[in-house]
């Protein structure tokens, strides 16, 4: 299992030298200079400091000798230092990285605990006017445009109701507040953001639960279960659930590309202070290194969500651990 | 007929109508504004069927305008995917091999890769317009595509008719697109149905962030950007173009699962 992890964490290597050439040469032969973006409302600076800036980034030399530059020093993690404020991408993004982690993991909790159970039971009652309305909703929530559902609910909850702050994550007094107050703050400021991004993946997750749950009720050891009379409550908690779970763990790291690229448009109509937003202004500010870092840490997140959701597969089922010898 | 292939070819029809037929729906001018403020945020009327936004302009024409963006940039998006998809993945699954490995790896990196972040990056880059976000659109959502055609090729390809066919001495080209890729059209044209919705999604979430199409050519996503500040007073801004785009997707999806049923019958009992 070890040598197993160990082999996928060196596999990303290869992957994340992948993205950060395709990011670096579109950055670099796409028109537009950073150099005027720092610069460019400043009559007093001379040509000479723009032309030292560039010296100073390597900016004047050809993309392919910038990019061996920077991957020299992604070897060593370091991701360079910012144009707008030289101050160092990596504390940047660390800086920036807990809100964001905060927003997803809640987004995954928040999936697992309502769409498992809807998907189980409408699978359970197929059929039954509860599992077409559920399949109705699935057919919607696919299709909803997810910013035009968040100014939605920044209307309704935050502007109409005033349940819930609209932006960021913290309030300017809450740093005068006890413990329970101040985590009951933050859970109000997350309320909307986790809920638009939660909400795609929970018409994904509650689908593949119930699909999941009808294969697995197909079963013969189903049948079998049901003929030794079986209560129905046991057949379905005991012999079926577990069985039924184990395809979702995997769906469950796939829908980490969708979370993590919807935290770029969310994180911005939120104002929520995390990665995604500091890539958005990044991008408009021609800020290379923190695209870059951004855009590389946001990969390597991805990558280590689908590979922590394949451990937690071969930890639950047995059969891949037997079979496999520890594969 | 079932009822969503119906529902969803209706509305896409109507849709596809309004795209083709938008000046003479529309009645009047999409960018022409009142800056004297008489005609500005008027909810909706006959004379404005889905009243005016801050600039005095006619919102039912915007959004007849608009439909023509939505459907070409969703089309035209698919059909670029469709072809390097479909190219990739017919390569990579009947050559197997390093042709196959270098693909696959590539597609693996695009897709764990944020994608809105790439098409984000050279959309701004490249200066936002409405050709370039079909060309991003499609050239970052291939690689779905690209794995379903190879695992198609990879079962084909062992086949005795491809093996007849190389026998008389076909050539691979041929065999590809005229032997084998015909019979595995049905599950391509299923993702190709579902990918528009994500397509016209994508399109007008980019509008929507001030990437997309540009202000005046109207589009979904820039009507409801711009409606984004008057939504206590001006509900229609936000209302009309969020349930057309809804009403679109939905109708793409509801067709591509259909079809999906119709290609695979065994999926009719089952869960999916």
């Amino acid at each position: 299992m070890l040598k197993y992890i160990y082999k996928r964490l060196l596999l990303m290597l290869p992957m994340l030298l992948g993205i950060s050439l395709i990011l670096f040469v579109v950055m670099h032969l796409a028109p537009g200079d950073p150099s005027s973006v720092r610069f460019g409302l400043n009559p007093e600076i001379s040509g000479t400091a723009r032309e030292n800036f560039n010296k100073m980034y390597a900016l004047d030399r050809p993309v392919i000798y910038q990019y061996f530059l920077w991957m020299k020093r992604f070897l060593m993690l370091d991701f360079g230092k910012s144009f707008i404020d030289d101050s160092p991408v990596i504390s940047k993004i660390l800086w920036r990285l807990p809100a964001t982690l905060l927003l997803e993991i809640s987004s995954l909790f928040l999936i697992f605990v309502i769409a498992l159970p809807l998907g189980v039971y409408s699978a359970v009652k197929r059929g039954s006017m509860f599992d077409r309305i559920m399949t109705v909703m699935v057919f919607a929530g696919y299709a909803v445009p997810t910013f035009w559902l968040a100014l939605l609910l920044i209307y309704f909850f935050g502007f109409k109701l005033g349940w819930c702050p609209i932006s960021g994550l913290d309030t300017w007094y809450s740093e005068y507040l006890g413990g329970f107050d101040r985590f009951r703050e933050v859970l109000r400021h997350l309320a909307l953001p986790v809920f638009t991004t939660a909400f795609t993946g929970l018409a994904a997750i509650s689908r593949y639960s119930r699909s999941s749950m009808i294969d697995t009720l197909n079963q013969t050891y189903i049948l079998t279960a049901r003929a030794k009379g079986l209560k129905e409550t046991r057949v379905i908690f005991v012999h079926a659930l577990g069985n039924a779970l184990l395809p979702i763990v995997t769906i469950m790291g796939l829908t980490l590309p969708g979370l993590i690229s919807g935290s770029f448009i969310f994180e911005t109509i939120f104002a929520w202070p995390g990665m995604g937003r500091l890539g958005y202004e990044a991008i408009m500010n021609y800020d290379y290194p923190v695209v870059m870092g951004v855009g590389v840490i946001s990969t390597f997140l991805t990558l280590f969500g689908i590979l922590l959701s394949d451990i937690a597969y071969a930890v639950i089922d047995p059969r891949i651990r037997v079979g496999g010898g520890g594969k | 007929m079932n009822f969503r292939i119906l529902f969803g070819s209706i509305i896409i029809a109507s849709m596809a109508l309004a795209a083709i037929f938008a000046p003479s729906i529309a009645g009047q001018d999409p960018l022409k504004t009142d800056l004297s403020g008489g005609e500005c945020l008027k909810a909706p009327s006959l004379k404005h069927l889905m009243g005016t936004d801050n600039l005095g302009r006619d919102v039912f024409s915007r959004m007849a305008y608009g439909t023509r963006v939505s459907l070409s940039v969703g089309f035209i998006a698919v059909f670029i995917s469709l072809i390097l998809g479909v190219v990739f993945g017919a390569v990579s699954g009947y050559f197997g091999g390093w042709v196959d490995n270098i693909i696959m790896r590539t597609v693996e990196i695009v897709y764990c890769f944020p994608t809105l972040f790439l098409i984000m990056i050279i959309i701004t880059f490249m200066g936002p317009s409405m050709i370039n976000v079909m060309i991003v659109i499609g050239l970052t959502s291939w690689p779905g595509l690209a794995r379903l055609v190879r695992a198609e090729f990879l079962s084909l390809r062992e086949r005795d008719f491809v093996l007849a066919a190389k026998v008389q001495g076909v050539s691979n080209l041929r065999i590809i697109f005229r032997h084998v890729l015909p019979n595995a059209l049905g599950p391509v044209f299923v993702s190709a149905t579902l990918s528009v919705g994500t397509a016209i999604l994508s399109e007008s979430s980019l509008s929507f962030l001030g990437l997309g199409v540009q202000i005046p050519t109207p589009s979904w996503g820039n009507i409801l950007s711009s409606g984004r500040n008057y939504m206590d007073y001006a509900w229609w801004l936000t209302l009309f173009p969020g349930m057309a785009i809804l009403l679109t997707v939905l109708s793409f999806n509801l067709i591509g699962e259909s079809l999906r049923e119709y290609f695979d019958p065994r999926l009719v009992g089952r869960g999916n």
